[in-house]
C-alpha cells in the first residue's frame, strides 16, 4: 500500500551527507574542468578560423572524433591508459597514480575533456563562421594582429555560443556517471557515492528507491536553478 | 581589396581562398604560423593517441597484448578476436550491437519526427498558451535526463514495464533541443506564403507537413536525428536502472558489465577492447558521412 509521505523524504534528502558531499565533490570538478575545457575549445575554434592553420578541415574532425566515442567507452579506454603496467605510457603512470585517491577526480576529468572539447569547439567555430568578414578588414587595414583581432573582436562577438556550451557543460557535469562508475573497476578510490548520481544509483540499489527519487528531483531541480542563473548572469552582463 | 602594401608573390601563393582572404591581406609571421601549426599537431596527437591505441590493441593476440610496444601493430588478430567476440556465449554481443541499433536507430527517427512536428506547430501556428508552451519545453532542455532516471523507473514499475524494450524506447522518444531547434528552423525556412499555397491547393495540414515543410527543413532535421541517436547510443545510466534481463541490453551497458568482471575473469579483456572497437566505429562512419548536414545544423542551433 501506497502513503503519500509529505516531504519526509525530501527531508531526509537534506540530511544526508553522503550526497551533498557529493555535489560539492562535482562542482568542485565542474569549477576546474569546464574553465579548462571551454577554453581548449575557444582555442583552437580561434585558430582553426585564422588564417594560421592550413588544412584545418582535417583538423576539425579529428578533434570531433572523440565525441563519437560513449562515455563508457571513452572511460574504458582511459583506465587502460592510465594503468601503471598496460599503458603505453608506462613512464608516466608508473611514476603518477593517476588512479589514486587524490588524483582520480582530476583524471576523469581528463577524460570528460577529451570527450568534449571538440564538441564545444564546433559550436564555437560555427558562430565564428557567422561573423561577417568585413569586420576584420577595417582591423586588418589598420594594421592589427591576429591575436588583437582574436582578443578585441572574434571572442566578444562568440560569446553568447560560450554561454550556451558554458551552460550544457554544467549541466553535465551534475550528471556525471558512466565514466566514475566504469573507474570503480579499475581502482577503489572511486567510492559508492562519488558524485550525486552515483549516491542516487547506490540508494536505489539498497534498494531505497523512493529517496533515490527524490534525491534525483532534487539534482534536477539545483542542476536547473544553476544553468538559470548562469544565463541570467551572462545575459545581464552583455546587455550592461 | 587595396593593394596598399606590396605583397611578396609567395605570400600572395599562401592566400586562401573565400572568406579568409578578407583579413589575411598583411602576411603572417612565419613565428606565429609556426606556433600555430604546432598546436594543432600536439592537439591533434591527445584527440587521435587514445582511439590509435584502441585499434592496434584490438588487433593484437593475447599474449602479444602485454608484451610488445601499445602504440604498434604486432601479429594482426584483428579478424581472429572479431570472431571470438562473436563467438562468445551464444553471440551475445551481436545481440547487444543489435538492441542499440534498435534503440537509437528507431528510436532517433520517431523522435525527430515528433520534435519537428511539435516544433513546426508552434512556429506556424498561433494558438492559446503557445509561448508557455514552448518555455516549459526549454526549460525541459536545462533539465538532466539522467535526473529523470529514477522517477521514471518509479512510473515504468506502476505499469510493470521494466526490464523490458519499452522502459529504454519510450523515454528516448523526447527530444526538448530538438523541438527547439525545429521551431527555430521552421520559423526561418518555411515561408508562409507556401503553406498558404498547399492550402489553396487542397492539401491538408499534415500533408503539407510531410510533403513541403519537412523538406525545407531537412538540414536541422539531420542534425536532430544525429544527436538524438549519439545521446541514445551513449545512454548508459537508463538501461542500467531499468534493465536487468542480459539481452535487452544496449552495448553500452553489455561492456561495462564485462569490464567490471576483468578481475574474476581476465580474458574477458581482450573481449571488452575490441568490443569497444565495434562499439565506435558506427558512430564514426555515421559522422563522417552526414558531416556536411550536422555541420551546418551546429551553427543554427548554437548562434541563437
Amino acid at each position: 500500500m501506497q502513503v503519500f509521505g509529505g516531504f519526509t523524504q525530501y527531508v531526509a534528502v537534506f540530511e544526508n551527507e553522503a550526497f551533498w558531499s557529493s555535489i560539492g565533490r562535482v562542482l568542485l570538478f565542474g569549477a576546474v574542468q569546464v574553465p579548462i575545457m571551454l577554453g581548449i575549445a575557444l582555442i583552437l575554434a580561434l585558430l582553426l578560423d585564422s588564417p594560421l592553420v592550413r588544412g584545418s578541415k582535417f583538423f576539425r574532425l579529428a578533434f570531433f572524433a572523440p565525441y563519437a566515442v560513449p562515455s563508457v567507452i571513452a572511460a574504458i579506454m582511459w583506465g587502460f591508459l592510465y594503468s601503471p603496467n598496460l599503458s603505453p605510457f608506462t613512464g608516466v603512470t608508473q611514476s603518477v597514480d593517476f588512479l589514486s585517491a587524490g588524483n582520480v577526480l582530476w583524471s576523469i576529468a581528463n577524460v570528460v575533456t577529451w570527450v568534449y572539447v571538440g564538441y564545444n569547439m564546433l559550436i564555437i567555430y560555427s558562430a565564428l563562421l557567422a561573423i561577417p568578414s568585413e569586420i576584420y578588414e577595417a582591423a586588418r587595414l589598420d594594421g592589427a594582429s591576429q591575436l588583437r583581432i582574436a582578443w578585441s573582436i572574434k571572442i566578444p562577438l562568440v560569446v553568447p555560443a560560450l554561454v550556451l556550451t558554458g551552460i550544457f557543460s554544467i549541466i553535465g557535469t551534475l550528471q556525471l556517471l558512466a565514466e566514475p562508475q566504469v573507474f570503480q573497476s579499475f581502482t577503489s578510490a572511486v567510492t559508492s557515492t562519488f558524485t550525486p548520481n552515483l549516491t542516487i544509483y547506490s540508494t536505489a540499489s539498497v534498494p531505497n528507491i523512493s529517496l533515490a527519487a527524490a534525491m534525483s528531483v532534487v539534482l534536477a531541480l539545483a542542476t536547473f536553478v544553476l544553468s538559470f542563473t548562469v544565463l541570467k548572469l551572462t545575459q545581464r552582463r552583455t546587455a550592461a | 581589396m587595396t593593394a596598399t602594401s606590396p605583397r611578396p608573390a609567395k605570400t600572395e601563393k599562401a592566400r586562401r581562398v573565400g572568406r579568409d582572404t578578407a583579413h589575411s591581406g598583411i602576411r603572417e609571421s612565419a613565428a606565429s604560423r609556426t606556433i600555430a601549426m604546432a598546436v594543432m599537431i600536439v592537439a591533434t596527437l591527445y584527440f587521435l593517441t587514445p582511439i590509435w591505441w584502441l585499434l592496434v590493441a584490438s588487433s593484437k593476440t593475447r599474449s602479444d597484448f602485454t608484451t610488445t610496444a601499445p602504440l604498434w601493430f604486432a601479429d594482426f588478430a584483428l579478424f581472429d578476436n572479431i570472431a571470438a567476440l562473436f563467438d562468445y556465449r551464444n553471440a551475445v554481443f551481436l545481440r547487444w550491437l543489435g538492441n542499440s541499433a534498435l534503440y537509437a536507430g528507431v528510436g532517433a527517427l520517431l523522435a525527430t519526427i515528433i520534435a519537428a512536428m511539435a516544433g513546426y506547430a508552434i512556429a506556424k501556428y498561433s494558438f492559446r498558451g503557445r509561448e508557455l508552451l514552448f518555455n516549459i519545453i526549454l526549460g525541459g532542455v536545462l533539465v538532466p535526463a539522467t535526473a529523470l532516471a529514477l522517477p521514471l523507473f518509479l512510473l515504468f514499475s506502476q505499469v510493470g514495464a521494466t526490464n523490458t524494450i519499452w522502459a529504454v524506447f519510450l523515454p528516448s522518444l523526447v527530444s526538448p533541443f530538438g523541438v527547439y531547434l525545429s521551431r527555430i528552423y521552421a520559423a526561418a525556412s518555411v515561408p508562409d506564403e507556401i503553406v498558404e499555397a498547399a492550402r489553396i491547393d487542397g492539401a491538408g495540414e499534415v500533408r503539407t507537413f510531410f510533403t513541403v515543410a519537412t523538406r525545407l527543413m531537412a538540414p536541422a532535421l539531420v542534425t536532430i536525428f544525429l544527436f538524438q541517436f549519439v545521446a541514445i547510443w551513449n545512454n548508459f545510466f537508463l538501461p542500467l536502472i531499468m534493465l536487468r534481463d542480459e539481452s535487452l541490453f544496449p552495448v553500452t551497458l553489455g561492456l561495462y558489465v564485462w569490464n567490471t568482471q576483468v578481475s574474476q575473469i581476465p580474458d574477458i579483456r581482450a573481449l571488452v577492447i575490441v568490443g569497444s572497437l565495434l562499439s565506435i566505429i558506427p558512430l564514426i562512419l555515421t559522422f563522417l558521412g552526414l558531416q556536411r548536414f550536422w555541420q551546418s545544423g551546429l551553427a543554427s542551433g548554437g548562434l541563437k
